[in-house]
């Protein structure tokens, strides 16, 4: 039996918004608490708690948070730094940073002024997805909330650190969350990547050293300074430190969001928080275990993973965002990533040529695939093709395009070779399996 | 990546309104002096809500004129993200999440509700209805997967999530838009947010609110932190 996570361990106790997002409850909840003293306690110690937190970003990549911070310019020249916070959320299946930009936003703010100080910026800007109407409206109004009482600012905190944080947004490309694709959109520009490097902690935002982090690692920030290192790390495999936000959706009885430790077993996960599989464990197909650019797992490894970076990277998969897609037998499997490959396609930016003309090549077979109308030397064609477009883009949203591909050809070839024999044999291409049983 | 062009059909003439302009003073506030160009975005999502919804030529030209910049990166700007429409919407202009998690919970079966109320899907355009109250289109993943499915509407009110939506739930909700019925955003089941609908396991912890006190700093003075 797998001992869960205890409410008193969670970081993000609104989560759900069931209590005041205002200042003074986040402040009871324990947000702001201390954050002088915090700082007070200087830079280094702050970067060496994070880095001894084991804290690996929560954004999809899982590079360690404090080893990044500390990739800054140890003394600022003419020009500043710059803190940058990605809440650009739009991997598909990924949800979690909305619930902490409308409900937990003060222990954002906190985070950015805990970094910020830690890396020597005096502005941090966060980027928050242009969809999120609401919750920019929800943030801007946390952060006045936070001038007027003294916490961002000049000497914020009484700290004597003069610290401004601006809400800035983008307007629907997922690109965006890349991170130099972000800086550029940020300077009011089209959101296509830049070439690394130079990397944004020596020329990011405005040509100035730049980090750019998830929500999510910029929020638990404070909690873990307070708590020790020592109490994030006791949760998760070694490597694979502390709390995280999961997202299941999918075919679920009751999707949702949970906060759990890292290592959990993901049956264990879908059982206990999202009401189980539909229809049964049994019932369970594949999960794409972490937002909709990892490769799929089919039941078999879904049984026994566990959730962390280094369980899902050992099954050829990735934890990504931890935004799990579940989806049980009567799902076309085929076409589900194929819809992932559409996706892909709309939101290829277009400035390198094997992502931009590979996302639509891909999607165009893999509908040729759903249809059954494909030839069966087309599926090595297919993976061909991805392993050509994986690797070859200045940004990761050409792998992001191919893994899922990938992950469906490596679990579900004979479900493709069937569907395309059976439309040459002129039957239906695909039957739910429960349909069959009805027969 | 998708091709996105002007409308054909464009007003002779465009004025940012003083509200307009009130608006955008604040957002070039945010950034270092000479850098205005980064309000584009904000400026543009202002601009596109004083004209009703979309962004015609001469608007861009505006924006163009008021933050200093050529035209051409104002268009450029304006073509590459998709939450700027670039023809007429409706009233109310609903963006449907069709991607996987969303589709594999119904999504296109409320494309059908759209497709019966609205007006048939257009390839990679939205639809607007005769009455022009409603126009839809198809997007990519919102955001609110532990929600699926749901849409996003746009109107005079504001621009808000309807999640958890089922084709009957979605039918009256766009029923209720056309007859200019208020609505409530958010679940349109009886979820709060993203929390189970079978009840929240977690955070429910008896004293879990109670005021938390202050501790002292872990790992300081002598007990210096290894790393």
């Amino acid at each position: 039996m797998v001992e869960l996570l205890q409410d008193k361990d969670r970081i993000f106790t609104n989560l759900y918004g069931l209590q005041d997002w205002k200042l003074e409850a986040a402040q009871r909840r324990g947000a702001w608490l201390g954050t002088k003293e915090i700082l007070e306690q200087g830079r280094d110690w702050i970067i060496d708690n994070m880095k001894a937190s084991g804290l690996r970003g929560r954004g999809g990549a899982g590079f360690p948070t404090g080893l990044k911070w500390s990739f800054m310019p140890k003394e600022v020249t003419n020009r500043p730094h710059y803190l940058v916070v990605n809440a650009d959320e739009s991997e598909p299946g990924t949800c979690k940073d909305r619930e902490m930009l409308r409900h937990d936003p003060h222990l954002l703010l906190e985070g950015c002024l805990v970094a910020s100080f830690a890396m020597q910026a005096h502005a941090c800007y966060i980027y928050v997805r242009g969809e999120y109407v609401q919750e920019r409206g929800r943030l801007q109004a946390a952060i006045d909330q936070a001038y007027k009482a003294g916490l961002l600012g000049k000497n914020a905190c009484g700290s004597g650190w003069d610290f401004d944080v601006y809400m800035h947004h983008g307007a629907g490309a997922y690109i965006c969350g890349e991170e130099t694709a972000l800086l550029e959109s940020l300077e009011g520009k089209k959101g296509q990547p830049r070439l690394k490097p130079p990397f944004p902690a020596n020329a990011g935002l405005y040509g100035c050293p730049t980090t750019v982090n998830n929500v999510e690692s910029i929020a638990v920030g404070p909690t873990i300074l307070r708590r020790g290192a020592a109490w994030f790390k006791s949760f998760g495999r070694d490597n694979n430190a502390g709390t995280k936000v999961f997202c299941i959706s999918g075919h679920v009885n009751a999707p949702c969001n949970v906060e759990e430790a890292l290592s959990i077993p993901m049956k264990t996960l879908i059982e206990e928080y999202a009401g189980g599989v539909r229809g049964g464990w049994d019932n369970l197909k594949c999960v794409i275990p972490g937002g909709s650019s990892v490769p799929l797992l089919p039941r078999e490894i879904c049984d026994e993973v566990l959730m962390d970076f280094d369980a899902l990277s050992a099954v050829k998969s990735g934890l990504g965002t931890a935004g799990m897609i579940v989806m049980d037998k009567s799902t076309d499997v085929v076409a589900a990533i194929a819809r992932l490959s559409y996706f892909y396609k709309h939101e290829s930016c277009g400035q390198c040529t094997p992502c931009r003309e590979g996302t639509g090549w891909m999607w165009r077979v893999m509908e040729r695939m759903v249809s059954g109308e494909a030839e069966t030397s087309e599926i090595d064609m297919l993976l061909d093709v991805s392993k050509q477009v994986e690797g070859h883009t200045i940004c990761a949203l050409g792998d992001a395009a191919a893994w899922p591909i990938q992950g469906l050809i490596r679990h579900f070839r004979p479900e493709i070779e069937q569907r395309i024999n059976n439309y040459r044999a002129n039957k239906p291409v695909f039957v739910p399996p429960n349909e069959i049983a009805a027969e | 990546m998708s091709a996105r062009r002007l409308a054909k059909e464009q007003p002779d003439s465009f004025a940012l309104s003083a509200s307009s302009k009130k608006e955008i003073a604040k957002w070039i506030k945010k950034y270092p002096k000479g850098r205005q160009r980064s309000a584009l975005i904000p400026a543009l999502w202002i601009v596109q809500k004083q004209a009703g919804g979309w962004l015609p030529a001469p608007a861009l030209e505006a924006v163009a004129e008021h933050l200093d910049m050529p035209y051409i990166r104002v268009y450029e700007v304006a073509t590459f993200y998709t939450m700027f429409n670039l023809a007429p919407v409706g009233e109310h202009h609903i963006q449907l999440c069709g991607t996987t998690p969303c589709w594999l919970r119904g999504a296109g079966d409320l494309k059908k509700v759209c497709e019966s109320k609205i007006g048939p899907q257009t390839h990679g355009g939205m639809t607007v209805s005769a009455d022009g109250k409603l126009s839809w289109i198809e997007v990519e993943c919102l955001g609110a997967c532990a929600n699926a499915p749901m849409v996003q509407i746009s109107n005079e009110d504001g621009d808000d999530y309807f999640e958890d939506l089922t084709p009957q739930t979605f039918g009256a909700l766009l029923d209720d838009l056309a007859a200019g019925r208020k609505v409530k955003p958010g679940p349109q089941n009886t979820r709060h947010t993203s929390e189970p609908i079978t009840g929240t396991k977690t955070l429910n912890t008896k004293g879990l609110y109670n005021k938390v006190k202050k501790k002292k700093l872990p790992n300081t003075g002598k007990a210096k932190v290894k790393s």
